[in-house]
């Protein structure tokens, strides 16, 4: 049995971006919290902290999580890829060729989640689009132009494959 | 921030899980068996959640599988909620549960978590309690299987130390006629007003209900009233509604007037979509 602590902290490994830290945190703290304070990576936000916006949306071996409703400890073992992790992706690249963000503070958890979506569900239909894209709130209402970059790459894939 | 330490374990075995609650227990301190964790991490920011020590049950082996073993579908408590809704086994069960918050959060959320959960909706336990499931408990001797209605009353009832290790549910009600409903007051994202699950099991309608009382539940007099197949469906529902098994919630999604309204309305398109236009 593994018992990670029994004190106040905690040392493990967490691959994120592919690359390995050892971070040493609370057993209490989320995975949004180590990722931020302890890696400063910020590009995940905070919003709600309370599973509710998705603007803290990372991917945990290539599912969508909302950081603030994981603890970090729950990382270990698992590959973790922030907003900082993708490189001109295409979802990246219709972001801006569509203007799908007004203010920006959601982008990161959006990206996140468009991306696992347009890798996972290639056939996605407008129902499984809106079914993803309910999970993260744009206070801006940009949402036309988010569900047009999706659109865009899925036919992009579509197209080359 | 949750503001409180806790010690973290991730056993393997339940014996190991089960064990370690109980060693902690002889230590005073509040163990939390965690599974999707959201609850803990969410309540217990706000300080309405404990615990000295939280046991993290993913590391079993099978806590979070999917399976058909001789009459039963086997679903691990650990099971996440995107994962009953993909693997597409049990319609009524994958439809209801991919209701519940929203596709990320579901990627978290395990079966297990939501029906033993402190918010009243608890959607995904419908569809258990009208396929009359059976709940393997895991305690310090093993697994013990009892049927849902003797562990369900208002809520999951477990003594302390045990957990819903598994569900099972009988191969029949799996390809039954079904419907599940999900009424919001507005937009299709949030809490419902009213959740209606109901299969038709030899020509009997079996229906369960959440977000009307501060319980989900399944009523056997207000079936009987539902089953009264020589009355008018309006009717039916009608004296069905006068049985309802506790008080009618009343806050800010919806009045106690409205939401009677609404749930009569779903009741009747559940019958509706069962039964077909001649009522049969």
């Amino acid at each position: 049995m593994k018992e990670v602590s029994n004190n106040p902290l905690c040392s493990f490994l967490l691959v994120v971006n592919s690359e390995e830290n050892v971070v040493t945190v609370r057993p209490a703290d989320t995975l949004l919290y180590a990722l931020r304070i302890h890696l400063g990576l910020t590009g995940s936000k905070p919003g709600c902290l309370n599973g509710d916006c998705g603007a803290c949306t990372v991917l945990v071996d290539g599912t969508p999580m909302k950081s603030c409703l994981m603890l970090a400890v729950e990382g270990e073992e698992k590959a973790i890829t922030t907003i900082e992790g993708l490189k001109n992706t295409p979802i990246q690249k219709a972001f801006v060729k569509h203007f799908a963000f007004q203010c920006g503070y959601c982008t990161p958890g959006f990206i996140m989640n468009c991306h696992a979506l347009v890798h996972t569900e290639k056939d996605a239909d407008e129902t499984v689009i809106k079914d993803w894209l309910e999970s993260n709130i744009c206070r801006c209402t940009g949402y036309k132009e988010i569900r047009e970059a999706v659109i865009s790459v899925l036919h992009k894939l579509k197209k080359n494959e | 921030m949750i503001p409180f330490n806790f010690q973290y374990s991730k056993p393997q075995t339940i014996q190991e899980a089960v064990r370690q609650f109980y060693e902690y227990n002889r230590e005073n301190k509040k163990a939390f068996y965690f599974s999707g964790g959201t609850e803990l991490i969410t309540l217990g920011r706000l300080n309405l959640v404990y615990a000295d020590a939280v046991i993290d049950l993913k590391g079993i082996h099978e806590y979070s599988s999917i399976f058909f073993y001789e009459n039963y579908l086997v679903i691990g408590g650990g099971a996440t909620l995107t994962a009953i809704e993909e693997a597409n086994v049990f319609p009524l069960l994958g439809k209801t549960a991919s209701e519940i918050a929203d596709r990320t959060s579901r990627n978290k959320i395990t079966i297990g978590g939501n029906i033993c959960g402190q918010i009243f909706y608890r959607e995904a336990i419908l569809p258990l309690l009208i396929s009359d499931c059976l709940l393997g408990i895991s305690e310090a001797g093993g697994i013990v299987y009892q049927p849902i209605h003797k562990i369900f009353n208002k809520q999951i009832h477990l003594k302390e130390g045990e957990f819903i290790f598994s569900i099972l549910i009988d191969k029949m009600y799996v390809t039954m006629p079904f419907v599940s409903i999900k009424r919001r007051k507005q937009w299709d994202v949030g809490y419902p007003l009213v959740t209606v699950a109901a299969i038709k099991k030899e020509n009997l309608i079996r229906m369960a209900v959440s977000g009307v009382c501060p319980f989900p539940f399944r009523s056997l007099e207000m079936e009987k009233a539902l089953n009264e197949k020589g009355l008018p469906v309006e009717e039916r529902v009608e004296t069905a509604l006068r049985s309802m098994p506790g008080p009618v919630l009343s806050d800010v999604e919806g009045s106690a007037e409205y939401r009677l309204f609404v749930l009569k309305n779903t009741m009747i398109d559940a019958i509706g979509e069962l039964e077909g236009e001649r009522g049969v």
